[in-house]
């Protein structure tokens, strides 16, 4: 069983009448406050996150952690933690009854330093990045404190916040809220959340038993032993496995959560003499819903506060950590005076685009698993049915689409391409991994981000040229693939020719990438000018 | 892009037509519904065009709503 830690509640001094002002309150230690605290104290900005527990997730919640949410923790600090934690897995397998209607490979291609997919309880996850976050001087947490009033003022956020030993008032420039579903803060402020509620209930059970199922994804619809609803599987580390079994809108939500009504349906699918507990479970239902705008001034909401979707495609955490990923080098660049407040808009309209695609990524799958009309019902059923023999019905069957980062192809922040560019690595898009080698590591994905990164192919600058790009205020370091060694710029060998290929460098290409390694701007041949207007572009400074 | 050719194109229509029906024979209604949706899947990804297969849906989908199916008096 899991040991849940407990994380220390220390009295605040501003109880006893000290006054503070920070320049960033982050609400809400799930695991989106955690990354972009995070974020910004590596970046030498002063937070605190306050969160009104004292532990991590109860139960084991999210476990699909995706290829991106690992990347950006290896930006951070913690992603070989989480990575080494959790369980590899890329195939997914879909049946219809008993038998198999189609499987997917998340991940034919090797050649990228995470796997599409590890599967960790969010407990882990969320413990792997407490540890980081308390390695930052930057960064204060305050556990068991409750923010408990917030009003947004022209210059400042005031706040308060209410502990064991009583309530007191801090103020911060910017707060960003974490604080979840329910969000609190949002609700304080009396913002919309609006969508669908899907009619619906999941029982989810996380079990212990040893088993040597392989480490796949594997969905059920109609299986022979839970007729007419779905399920799905997956191995947690631990020997801990996630049973997720559709109930129908009709199930009681209290007595389905009843070990003696839970163990009949786990013996129905796992057989007799399988030997297992249940370390946790409960029923949900879910809705589908975002904010109309995820910046209201001072305030910027992430994660699930700002929009919410089905688990089938682990698009919330995932997602969230995206949002954290975006938010927090604007926030830095504001903070520090560099770009203008307006930056922090196209935090809103990226990750507006982004949910908006969960969201529909979300809702077909729902609408695939629960069908809502009888015709519904039939056209999926004729889908699954034809699977089985025909390779085209296999690309409509629908257990969940699951999150690949988005693409910020309508991002104000991108400059158009002028240049004729071959592949998938348009403004906008996650900088693709690739083995090279170097001084700072084994994969090209270790050299970008942070700051902004002039990525070239070939000899394309000299060190002058190398030098005047660095020395712009916003800052932007070079790193060359391939080509002559130089003083002022970081060279990677491209040892598989993999980035060549995923980026189509040749020699003279140049991309500019951001502090959260997307794509913003890119050259066939290096012009100082046009990556000073593409950095100006990508800080708002138009 | 292709547009939705909505002039004859079978070249036996009654052979069409009778073979469509015989599809049904003995099926219950849940069946037959089934057989069709399998039909409409199976012809929707042999046609391919996004263009044609919207202006099917709309031309399946027009007049529907107004012409109440009133019974036979
Ligand atoms: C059954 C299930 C399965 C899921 N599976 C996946 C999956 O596989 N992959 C995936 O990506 N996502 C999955 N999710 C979604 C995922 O759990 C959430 O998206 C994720 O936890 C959101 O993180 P968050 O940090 O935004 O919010 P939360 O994790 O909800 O954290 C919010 C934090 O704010 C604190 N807080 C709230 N109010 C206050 C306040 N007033 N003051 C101080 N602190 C406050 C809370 O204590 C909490 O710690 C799943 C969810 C469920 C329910």
């Amino acid at each position: 069983m899991y040991q849940y830690p407990t994380y220390e509640y220390r009295r605040p001094p501003e109880l006893d009448g000290t006054s503070r002002h920070c320049p960033v309150v982050v609400v809400g230690a799930g695991p989106v406050g955690l990354t972009v605290a995070i974020d910004l104290a590596q970046r030498g900005i002063a937070v605190l996150l306050i969160d009104d527990d004292n532990t991590v997730s109860m139960g084991s919640r999210a476990i699909c952690y995706s290829k991106r949410t690992l990347e950006i923790l290896d930006r951070l600090g913690c992603g070989e933690t989480v990575a080494s934690k959790g369980v590899r897995w890329h195939v997914g397998k879909v049946y219809q009854g008993s038998e198999l209607a189609y499987q997917f490979d998340l991940l034919p291609d090797s050649g990228h330093r995470r796997p599409a997919f590890v599967n960790l309880q969010q407990y882990h996850f969320e413990e792997c990045l407490v540890r980081r976050a308390q390695d930052l001087p930057a960064l204060e947490i305050r556990w068991r404190q409750r923010v408990s009033e917030v009003t947004q003022q022209a210059d400042r956020v005031d706040l308060s916040v209410t502990t064991d030993d009583g309530e007191y008032a801090l103020s911060c420039d910017w707060l960003i809220a974490c604080d979840g579903a329910r969000s609190p803060v949002r609700q304080m402020l009396g913002l919309d959340f609006e969508g669908q509620v899907f009619r619906d209930r999941f029982l989810i059970a996380d079990i212990h038993m040893t088993s040597d199922f392989p480490a796949e994804r594997r969905f059920w619809f109609d299986p022979p032993f839970h007729p007419n609803q779905s399920v799905l599987l997956h191995r947690q580390p631990d020997d801990i496995w996630r049973v997720d079994f559709q109930l129908g809108w009709d199930a009681d939500p209290e007595l389905e959560k009843r070990a003696d009504r839970i163990m009949p349906r786990l013996r129905a699918m796992l057989g007799p003499d399988a030997r297992f507990e249940i370390e946790w479970a409960s029923v949900y239902t879910f809705s589908c819903r975002r904010m109309q705008k995820f910046r209201h001034g001072r305030l910027l909401f992430a994660g699930d506060s700002a929009h919410l979707v089905s688990p089938f495609g682990a698009r919330g955490a995932n997602s969230g950590i995206q949002d954290a990923d975006n938010l927090a080098w604007k926030l830095e660049l504001v903070l520090r005076g560099l770009a203008p407040e307006v930056l922090l808009d196209s935090y809103d309209s990226e990750r507006v685009a982004a949910a908006d695609e969960s969201l529909a990524n979300s809702t077909r799958a729902t609408d695939f698993i629960t069908p809502k009309s009888p015709v519904s019902r039939c056209f999926r059923d004729a889908v699954l049915a034809l699977a089985r023999r025909h390779p085209f019905a296999r690309g409509l069957v629908n257990s969940g689409r699951l999150s690949v980062p988005s693409v910020l192809a309508r991002s104000p922040l991108n400059t158009a391409d002028r240049d004729t560019f071959a592949g998938a690595m348009l403004p906008g898009t996650v900088a693709a991994d690739a083995p090279v080698e170097g001084e700072a590591g084994a994969w090209l994905l270790e050299y970008l981000g942070g700051g902004f990164v002039l990525l070239v192919f070939g000899d394309a600058v000299d060190d002058t040229a190398a030098r005047a790009v660095s020395e712009d205020p916003i800052g932007c370091r070079v790193v060359q693939v391939g080509g002559a060694q130089g003083a002022a710029r970081l060279r990677v060998r491209d040892v598989q020719g993999l980035a060549a290929a995923r980026y189509d460098g040749k020699a003279g290409t140049c991309y500019l990438l951001r502090p959260d390694q997307h794509v913003c701007a890119r050259w066939r041949a290096f012009d100082a000018d046009a990556v000073r207007a593409a950095l100006a572009c990508a800080t708002a400074q138009v | 892009m292709a547009t939705l050719d909505t002039q004859a194109n079978i070249p036996a229509p009654d052979d069409f037509y009778e073979a469509l029906i015989g599809l049904h024979r003995d099926l219950s209604d849940a069946q037959s519904a089934l057989v069709n949706a399998k039909l409409i899947l199976l012809l929707a990804n042999h046609i391919g065009d996004p263009q044609v297969l919207r202006e099917a849906m709309a031309a399946a989908r027009e007049d529907v709503l107004v012409s109440v199916p009133t019974h036979a008096s």
